[in-house]
């Protein structure tokens, strides 16, 4: 069952240490496990584009800027058996604790 | 009149009486074994129950016509068993074919007698499925209730004082996410065990205490959520004998449900243990109780279930209240206190030092508690303060405690026992 995993950041969260930050481990762990498909880190929000189709009429748009402090920093699609090995995989994810991890199951469209 | 006419209705009431015990009987041996093993091998939640739900109306009409069958086990699984294979062959598509083909052909060879080993598996993995901490408390104990317990969804409504088209809503979006997210249906392997037992127990506890507390809604409904929460927990711990809490769990229900005759007085005010008939006790549950807990404490002690059944049996089995070993319980709410710290235990902790070393100890104890403001808002901090002051002779500053416990309490029991005692202060006074 494939997940995708949004890694956000949470300003609840223990603040961010590079020294503890482990993510090559977890991606040599995912990888050698077989359960990982792909994922990356995405770039800040400065460098988002927003496109709308508005009557007919295209809308690009820098941003956007929202005055949340928590955004999506990265994400990682994942093929697991069940969620539990889905939470355990989040789980060992550094940003699990400097940040957190939302998990929602793919919903295939069946064509 | 016909001969015959006056026994006629009689004989029709004992076989409706026996229907009914056997039902009753059928809810407790059948159900869960039914609806899990459906689950396991169709993977459909609402068809699990729907099947085992039909299973149980068709025997309420036939075995009250035509007599209760030798094996009502095997004639309601067989009844449920052929539902799933009707309703199965109705919906599959071809694109399903090849699962579906998987599910008919194990639905068939589902034996009326399976093996104890593949029941008891298949009702673990429903009470852990169940209890996922993927889903919400509400969800946990609204399921458990639903597909261990096979109470319906009216029943579970009315307990939880929700309209029902609430309640269904709210099982049909757990099971919709228990598919959709993947939520395994089985026993969690050795490395996450530990953790989702104590997820399941803290459900059955949360039902237990919904029940026994009583704060709101009816009371013979919410009985019986009590008397389903230790109904579970004895499968539990039939099917998990290893595993001390849920056993400590189980003395603690038992312990604390021993009482519930005896906790409402006449008019519907809740009694303190000092106040209670202890007559009204009941023994057997207190005897069973006891021995559950001895039982668990051979497999490891100092669990918090088993510490707060070692405290209710200290109640229990005390002959009168001046003879319960306060002393006892005070250090038992101490180890509580430091092993799982709460404020609720450290609270108790003070009451108990209170009843065994005396009123003023007790006051002091409580007011640190109050102090601390880890309780705030919760009426049984200013109630103990004035239960002990009351005790002191400190008339005035009791009533004003009370005073204080009533502006927070809602619901009608708790309010009442405090008027009464408000009554006595100020009359004293």
């Amino acid at each position: 069952m494939e997940y995708m995993m949004f890694v956000a950041t949470d300003p609840e969260a223990e603040p961010y240490d590079p020294q503890q930050d482990n993510i090559e481990e977890w991606v040599r762990d995912v990888e050698a496990r077989g359960v990982h498909v792909r994922g990356d880190r995405l770039r800040p929000i400065e460098d988002a584009t927003t496109v709308r189709l508005r009557g007919g009429e295209l809308l690009v748009t820098d941003g956007p800027f929202t005055e949340s402090k928590e955004w999506i920093a990265g994400y990682d699609i994942i093929d697991c058996a069940d969620l539990d090995e889905a939470i355990e995989v989040a789980s060992k994810h550094p940003m699990a604790r400097f940040g957190r991890i939302e998990l929602r199951p793919a919903w295939p469209l069946e064509l | 009149m016909a001969p015959g006419a006056l026994t006629e209705p009689e004989e029709a009431d004992v076989a409706r009486a026996d229907v009914s015990r056997a039902i009753a009987a059928a809810y407790e041996f059948e159900w869960g074994r039914i609806v899990s093993t459906l689950i396991r091998i169709t993977g459909d939640w609402s068809l699990a129950e729907d099947c085992a739900q039909d299973a149980i109306e068709l025997a309420i009409g036939r075995w009250t016509r035509e007599g209760i069958p030798r094996n009502p086990g095997a004639w309601l699984t067989t009844v449920a068993k052929n539902r799933a294979l009707d309703r199965r062959r109705r919906a599959v598509n071809e694109a399903a074919k090849l699962r579906e083909v998987a599910i008919m052909h194990e639905l068939e060879s589902w034996g009326t007698e399976p093996a104890d080993e593949d029941i008891q598996d298949d009702r673990l993995r429903l009470i852990f499925t169940c209890c996922h901490p993927a889903l919400t408390m509400e969800a946990r104990v609204a399921l458990t209730l639903r597909t261990v317990a096979g109470l319906t969804t009216a029943e579970i409504a009315r307990a939880f004082l929700v309209p029902e088209k609430t309640m269904a809503q709210r099982l049909l979006r757990s099971k919709r996410k228990i598919r959709n997210a993947g939520i395994p249906y089985r026993v969690p392997p050795a490395r996450l065990l530990a953790d989702r037992l104590c997820g399941v127990l803290a459900v059955l506890y949360l039902l237990f205490t919904e029940g026994y507390s009583a704060s709101s809604g009816e009371r013979l409904v919410r009985d019986g959520l009590a008397s389903e929460a230790i109904r579970v927990a004895r499968a539990l711990v039939q099917l998990m004998p290893d595993e001390p809490e849920a056993r400590g769990l189980l003395a603690l229900m038992l312990l604390q449900h021993s009482r519930r005759d005896a906790r409402v007085g006449a008019g519907g005010e809740l009694l303190t243990l000092e106040e209670q008939d202890r007559s009204l006790w009941d023994r057997s549950a207190i005897a069973e109780g006891v021995a559950v807990l001895e039982l668990a404490h051979v497999g490891g002690e100092g669990g918090v279930y088993q510490l707060q059944a070692a405290i209710a049996a200290c109640h229990a089995t005390a002959a009168a209240q001046d003879a319960t070993d306060y002393g006892r319980i005070a250090s038992l709410y101490h180890r509580l206190a430091t092993s799982h710290p709460s404020p609720i235990f450290t609270f108790n902790y003070a009451i108990a030092r209170g009843m065994s070393a005396g009123a003023a100890v007790g006051l002091e104890e409580v007011n640190l508690v109050a102090e601390s403001k880890a309780l705030d808002g919760y009426y049984l901090v200013p109630a103990a303060q004035a239960d002990f002051l009351r005790r002191l002779g400190r008339t005035e500053e009791a009533a004003e405690r009370y005073r204080e416990a009533l502006s927070l309490v809602s619901s009608g029991p708790e309010g009442r026992y405090l008027e009464r005692r408000l009554r006595e202060v100020s009359a004293d006074s």
